[in-house]
């Protein structure tokens, strides 16, 4: 962990900032509006701030930074678990801040399922720290042995005589104390969790949610504040040739109309260009852009038509340009096969839909920016806007708000850089808010991808052989323009495969990008899993095995993976093997469990199927059994699914459950009804009647449960998403006999 | 000049008599509990009532409103403890909770036309609104809590 400064001695935190809307339990805090920077400043006798997430007032309240976002995944209760139960915090008595954009707290780049895996450690060293600097404040009072007191409930106790010190009386000594070595700390036994692991913790922010008192991205508001709403380019990289402003300049309401910087790829997170329509309000500044007359010039990816590229997917898996793993001979196991399988998958281009499209709000004055956004990366915005606007990173405070879903959208900054722009350009608060067809046609997309799979099988059945050819567009090329081959997606089940086959062959075809391709949640661990689930099963149905029986035996022997023996470079979502090894004890377990969550093996009636999928992503381990059944209309429905989740040690179970009932919908909506098509680069879809996701009479019952582990922490927010889709369809198959490979279903006319 | 009454107070309205509601409310008058999700009526996070209905404000106009009774989630209860309310915080509904003010609304306005539906009814009633997150199993439940906790309400 980085080593935990005692700041509250240096004034460190001048920026510590009650900088949203906190939540308060038992007082009342300064709201973002009236507060919009800092608090805490220097640290004197009445505030005890040991390192940059904790701060204890002479009232007796422990302010909790959360420095990472809240996008529905529920971090900002976790977080405060952890360092209050670490603390003996009680919980009554925690105040939530939300943290500025401040690398001084390590990565708040909120993806990738790290928040809790990346700091669950140095969280309970920070609260254990603190901790034990008010025993010593307390003992040093009292004269007795520090090791006679304990924490508990925001006291500092003395076992032997019952006596009891606030950690409120106590600031005053403890900021004067030395921070105890790391190498000192001592951290509470798992047995002592009052917090960690239980199930009982309210969502910080549900009451404000339940009454509509929350702030997201699109409800700051500020004195003098204009909103605007921009029209971007139809074709990514196409420039404006010309435009006229008159008609939309008559618009009442409407103050101004400006032309954003053109974009020059690579697109990385900088604005995509285009005219800004500013107004008094939204509805003003909505109709003034409809009122616009703009001519774009032609741009070279207006040759991206989804049909034909689908096409051209297909042509480059036949000729992988690189091997990203390799075991024995492949091709010859191939040929000396008994049998050989081959399919192909597809999945369309997807896009994050959250629910409130990205917005954000920026104040450029005397030489500062204020922003607030509901962003997933407040650093990362701190960079892009001090590049773009020649700002120094140190005068550009952002502040992170509550974000309506983030599912990685919320991680690139684009927007915030465009109100970033137009402020510095007005002098004036500007929020930018993007409109359902903007967040869907000038998105980061998932790539759109093509998969082919073949296996080979000897006389008894075996799988000899194993071949996976994948062509994508990478998210390099959002970086890097013209880049054509994907990198470290192809960690993300492609190489990772952990089925004990003694030829294994990897590759990935080229594939050029037309759109800026981005991360979605789960990434492509979505369209490898749905391929290669899809594949093992009908590899258990070609060698008349039951599904689950098959993947134990493809499984083999209980092993830990390390696919550097096979030429492969795998990441491990950046962990080292030793702390989160491939398990395939781990994956055994979870499909175990659920079948027998499931009653898996159970005979069901005509037209109901079960089906059955295992992946390992962000280091956890989640296996699903789906239900479906045939309506008389010839309709599939999803009546149950079943998850088993091995994600380590369990902090926030409940939150846990409530990731996975949601993975559970987010797969089935990219399964059923979810997908994008170019037309002359052009996106054709643009709200959510062309863009489907699942809705009530779509959703099954989920059923979750958490294996019990003293493993690190893994990732919880992305891991359920990638079985949904192959369970479904091997579900499908089960009950009709039909394999569906391309998503989504509602092609078929069968959801 | 229109007169809007939201949550009970009067407001005057100025500006264009077109303006959707939900700009409205959110831009001219700051409630914005009630949130933009697609602005063409199609994924109900802009629910509010009109006279107790349940309304997509998105796609309706100012001036349809005349003289009738805006209600928003800041206005559901004056305590935050609407049965729904209560319902939503005891199961911890929500994920992200920026669609949760329109299934509120929507949940609300169902309750009161129907103290006890059953899960078709919850399907078809709240059928226009999207949870991105995925917590209509939970709203499902938190509807039939909801309704459980007002029939305790009624008889004691």
């Amino acid at each position: 962990m980085k080593q935990i400064e005692n700041v509250s001695r240096r004034g460190f935190l001048k920026k510590l900032g009650i900088s949203s809307t906190a939540l308060v339990l038992g007082v009342q805090l300064p709201s973002m509006l009236t507060i919009p920077k800092a608090l805490a400043g220097v640290s004197t006798s009445d505030k005890f701030s040991p390192n940059v997430y904790i701060q204890i007032g002479t009232d007796n309240i422990v302010s909790i930074v959360v420095h990472r976002s809240e996008m529905g995944q529920g971090i900002r209760t976790s977080i405060p678990m952890i360092v209050a139960d670490e603390l003996g915090a009680d919980w009554e008595k925690i105040a939530v801040v939300q943290g500025l954009g401040d690398k001084k707290y390590g990565s708040q780049n909120t993806d990738g399922s790290r928040s809790v895996r990346r700091f669950y450690q140095p969280l309970r060293e920070a609260g254990a720290s603190a901790r034990m600097m008010l025993q010593q404040a307390a003992a040093q009072q009292w004269q007795v042995d520090v090791g006679e007191t304990s924490a508990l409930n925001n006291s500092i106790v003395h076992e032997k005589t019952g006596r009891q010190l606030s950690f409120g009386s106590l600031v005053a000594t403890a900021s004067t104390l030395a921070l105890p070595a790391q190498s000192n700390l001592i951290l509470k036994a798992k047995k002592d969790f009052n917090l960690i692991g239980k199930s009982d913790v309210a969502l910080v922010d549900g009451e404000k949610i339940a009454t509509g008192a929350t702030t997201f991205g699109f409800d700051v508001e500020l004195a003098n504040m204009q909103y605007a709403v921009i029209a971007r380019p139809p074709v990514l990289g196409a420039k404006v040739k010309s435009f006229n402003a008159d008609a939309a300049k008559a618009i009442a309401g409407v103050v101004d109309v400006i032309q954003m910087p053109d974009l020059v790829e690579p697109a990385v997170f900088k604005a995509l260009g285009g005219v800004a329509v500013i107004a008094k309000n939204t509805w003003a500044a909505i109709k003034g852009r409809e009122a616009l007359e703009i001519q774009w010039q032609e741009s070279e990816h207006q040759r991206y038509n989804s049909d034909s590229y689908k096409q051209a997917l297909a042509t480059s898996c036949d000729n992988p340009a690189k091997v990203l793993r390799s075991k024995g001979d492949v091709n010859k196991a191939l040929s000396e096969a008994e049998q050989v399988l081959k399919a192909s998958y597809y999945v369309p281009e997807l896009i994050h839909v959250p629910m409130e499209p990205p917005a954000a709000t920026a104040h450029f004055h005397d030489g500062v920016f204020d922003i607030w956004a509901c962003t997933q990366t407040p650093q990362s915005a701190q960079s892009t806007v001090a590049q773009i606007t020649g700002v120094a990173v140190d005068k550009i405070n952002v502040n992170v708000t509550l974000l309506g879903g983030g599912f990685g959208r919320k991680s690139k900054p684009d927007f915030i850089v465009e109100a970033a722009i137009l402020s510095k350009q007005l002098q004036r608060p500007i929020k930018v808010m993007w409109t359902r067809e903007d967040e869907i046609q000038n998105g980061y997309y998932h790539a759109v991808s093509y998969q082919k799979l073949a296996a080979g099988l000897n006389k008894n059945g075996d799988v000899t052989a194993w071949q996976h050819h994948v062509a994508e567009p990478p998210i390099g090329s959002t970086f890097s323009k013209g880049a054509e081959l994907i990198g470290s997606e192809a960690d993300l089940g492609l190489i990772d495969m952990p089925y004990d086959i003694a030829n294994v062959s990897c590759a990935v075809g080229k594939a050029p990008a037309h759109t800026r391709i981005g991360w979605m949640r789960s990434v492509t661990n979505i369209n490898h899993a749905f391929a290669l689930c899809s594949f093992v099963d009908e590899l258990a149905h070609a060698k008349g095995l039951d599904s689950k029986a098959n993947l134990l035996a493809m499984l083999g022997a209980d092993r830990k993976l390390d696919f550097s023996t096979e030429q492969a470079q795998y990441g491990n979502y950046g962990e080292t093997l030793e702390k989160f090894p491939v398990d395939t004890a781990r994956m055994k377990a979870v499909i175990e469990k659920v079948s027998v969550m499931a009653k898996w093996g159970r005979t069901l009636p005509k037209g109901r199927g079960l089906g059955i999928a295992m992946h390992r992503s962000f280091v956890s381990y989640v296996a699903c059994v789906v239900e479906v059944f045939e309506n008389n209309d010839g309709k599939i429905k999803v009546s149950d699914v079943w998850m088993a989740v091995d994600c380590g040690l369990a902090v926030n179970p409940e939150r846990i459950r409530s990731q996975m009932e949601g993975a559970a919908i987010f797969g089935l909506s990219l399964t059923f009804f979810s997908e994008l098509t170019a037309k002359a680069g052009v996106i054709e879809q643009s709200n959510f009647d062309s863009y489907q996701v699942a809705r009530y009479a779509d959703a099954p019952t989920t059923h979750v449960e958490i294996i019990e582990s003293d493993a690190p922490p893994g990732g919880v927010g992305e891991p359920g998403v990638p079985p949904i889709a192959p369970a479904i369809c091997n579900a499908i198959f089960n009950a009709t006999g039909k394999r569906y490979r391309e998503l989504p279903l509602n092609q078929y006319n069968i959801v | 000049m229109i007169t809007l009454t939201v949550n009970g107070k009067a407001h005057q309205f100025n500006d264009d008599g077109d303006m959707p509601l939900l700009w409205a409310l959110r831009d001219i008058l700051k409630y914005t509990g009630t949130k933009y999700g697609c602005g063409k009526g199609l994924c109900g996070a802009c629910t509010v009532h009109v006279d107790g209905q349940p309304i997509r404000s998105c796609v309706t106009p100012v001036s349809a409103i005349a003289t009738q009774k805006i209600t928003t989630i800041e206005g559901l209860s004056e305590q935050g403890d609407h049965v729904v309310q209560q319902a939503w915080k005891n199961l911890n509904v929500p994920q992200c909770g920026y669609c949760q003010s329109g299934q509120i609304m929507s949940a609300a306005a169902l309750l009161a036309r129907k103290a006890n539906p059953n899960d078709a009814d919850i399907e078809q009633a709240m059928s226009g609104n999207i949870c991105r997150c995925g917590t209509y199993q939970r709203i499902k439940q938190a509807i039939h809590l909801a309704a459980d906790l007002a029939t305790e309400v009624k008889g004691s």
